[in-house]
């Protein structure tokens, strides 16, 4: 049997004006993944989110919950999700505990204190749950913001750019609680972020896109590990290197150079043999480096689209 | 969920501004009228005491009540925006109006709700007001017949045919105020900043109270229509006989703009993308 989304976007799309923010796109989010939404700022990334949560009505397309229908008229099925949009804003005159109490009692069900406690255990807040939060930090607001997202143990979790605004210590914790909540807790995550590494480090399936478009959806791994990567040879400096590239078979490869470093696009598994033809042409070996990553294929994904859209 | 709302209402210190502000008032009222009232009285009396004889505590607390209410006119309904003014654009502004709508709940119920604890704290400030105005004026100035002076006339209601007019015209200025907060609360659901609904709220009823006040033929159609005009109707409970007739229409008119403000605020906000 066909494995039911947990949440489905269909052909979703959102103008404010002139200003086409999200056009069609469509994806569909299952039980146990981690699912990078990538793009540059203004992207479209948040728009899409508030869609998803019934914040930001579609101009056309629909959303689908647990196979149901999502609209104004069906928000019961928001129990189904646990969401930090943007920056965790919380009621700054009131406490942490306060906070996490009151939004359990609007997620419905009968939340006790005991799955309040656990959830400030989890996020790592257990013990400042009594101060106000105007006196928290941001990266105490982002855990407070997931401990009410996820306090009616949501089947979903979306977090649109957790890490904005942390300092590199509360990145490295976001990212390692965000971690935790998937192979610990098994939370599916929709998890936004412009910083690509981010998303390479965490999530397992992904959809990039661009200018409100979807530019590819797919598993992590499939994406990272296309036919071909773009390597980087530095050789010793030798004014042959060129000529003796340029007469091999190699010459057809070779992409562009700049000084002493040579860029090749060819598939990884070719690489020995290219290192064994350098020593052997006698041209020493600085370094090797594959410059394949999910930012240098999202940079070319994007500017190919630049490229296009130039061209017409 | 109303629980909620009205926690988040009373934990917040400027909630209590309102109710500071009526106390300062009903108290520099009653001060002057300790220091000064004698005065004040037999000046505005000037004119029955040419024809008739006036005795009795005229001075009483029922009479320095209906001051301190004629005075709080305009100031009641602006200390009603402060709070009904926030509750959808403050929540917009501080960014929790994003994460309540993330919850299960309909707009519509979070609206309703929202509403309903407006109305609370206006329905508990204007208690509050009748335990200053009313309850601390008869504590510092006894009871007594309370003389009525209008333009051409003036009436004299005795002591004891008095605490019910002042039950009911509070319970008008209740539903006068509601009409305040559903006002309040529709510019509130426009707006995603607090300043905004406030001061909005605070000059339409401002300009609408002027238009009802003014003697112009111009404004003499428009008036009849204007909600501000019948906020007044609580004075009628204290004529003698009472125009019911008029409360009753005055009343129905309130009725009709909270109903049509509060309708529109539902269908506006079941229809507004949350974009803060």
């Amino acid at each position: 049997m066909e494995q039911q989304p947990i949440i489905e976007a269909r052909n979703l799309s959102k103008s404010f004006g002139n200003f086409k923010a999200v056009q069609d796109v469509s994806f569909s989010i299952f039980e146990g993944d981690v699912y990078g939404f990538l793009g540059q700022n203004g992207a479209g990334k948040s728009t899409t989110m508030r869609m998803l949560l019934g914040l930001i009505f579609p101009d056309n397309g629909t959303v689908y919950i647990k196979g149901k229908l999502f609209n104004n008229s069906s928000r019961h099925l928001l129990k189904h999700v646990g969401a930090v949009i943007e920056r965790p804003d919380l009621y700054k005159y009131l406490s942490g505990w306060d906070n996490l109490k009151m939004f359990a009692k609007l997620s419905g069900g009968n939340i006790k204190d005991e799955r309040l406690h656990d959830v400030l255990d989890v996020v790592g807040l257990k013990g400042r749950e009594q101060d106000k939060v105007k006196g928290y930090s941001q990266g105490m607001k982002q855990r407070l913001g997931i401990a009410i997202a996820m306090v009616h143990n949501p089947d979903l979790l979306i977090l649109d750019e957790p890490t904005n605004g942390l300092d590199p210590q509360g990145i490295y914790e976001m990212r390692m609680l965000i971690k935790k909540l998937s192979s610990e807790y098994g939370k599916t995550i929709l998890i936004s972020s412009h910083l690509l590494h981010e998303i390479e480090q965490m999530a397992t399936r992904m959809i990039i896109i661009h200018k409100g478009r979807k530019v590819v959806e797919g598993d992590v791994k499939t994406l990272m590990a296309p036919a071909e990567n773009l390597m980087q040879v530095r050789l010793q400096s030798n004014d042959k290197s060129l000529y003796l590239i340029q007469n091999s078979v190699w010459s057809s490869l070779l992409k562009s150079h700049d000084a002493d470093t040579y860029t090749f696009k060819m598939p990884l598994a070719d690489m020995p043999l290219l290192n064994e033809w350098l020593v052997a042409a006698g041209l020493g070996v600085l370094e090797i480096k594959s410059t394949h990553s999910l930012e240098s294929y999202f940079l070319s994904l994007t500017n190919n689209e630049h490229a296009k859209a130039g061209a017409v | 969920m109303l629980r909620l709302e009205l926690y988040k209402i009373f934990k917040r210190p400027r909630t209590y501004i309102s109710f500071a502000i009526v106390t300062a008032i009903a108290l520099v009222i009653q001060l002057a009228m300790v220091a000064d009232g004698k005065n004040f009285i037999s000046f505005a009396l000037q004119a029955v005491t040419e024809q008739f004889d006036i005795q009795g505590n005229i001075l009483n607390g029922y009479l320095v009540a209906y001051i301190i209410l004629q005075s709080l006119l305009v100031q009641i309904p602006l200390l009603i925006a402060l709070v009904a003014g926030d509750v959808l654009a403050g929540e917009a502004g501080m960014g929790t109006l994003r994460l309540l709508l993330t919850k299960p709940q309909s707009r519509t119920r979070i609206v309703l709700v929202k509403f309903v604890a407006s109305l609370c704290y206006a329905l508990m400030l204007i208690t509050w007001l009748a335990v200053v105005a009313l309850g601390l004026s008869v504590l510092i100035f006894g009871e007594g017949d309370l003389i009525n002076l209008k333009s051409d006339s003036f009436v004299v209601l005795l002591k004891h045919d008095i605490p019910w007019r002042y039950v009911a015209a509070f319970g008008f200025a209740a539903l006068a105020m509601a009409t305040v907060a559903s006002l309040a609360l529709l510019l509130s659901s426009l707006a995603d900043n607090a300043i905004g609904p406030i001061m909005g709220t605070m000059g339409v009823i401002v300009v609408l109270m002027i238009f009802s006040t003014l003697e112009l033929p111009i404004f003499a159609t428009i008036k009849q229509y204007l909600f501000t005009t019948h906020m007044i109707g609580w004075k009628g409970f204290f004529d003698d006989p009472v125009p019911y007739t008029a409360i009753a229409r005055s009343a129905t008119v309130l009725v009709v703009y909270t109903i049509l403000f509060v309708g529109t605020t539902i269908f506006w906000f079941n229809r507004k993308d949350i974009k803060s």
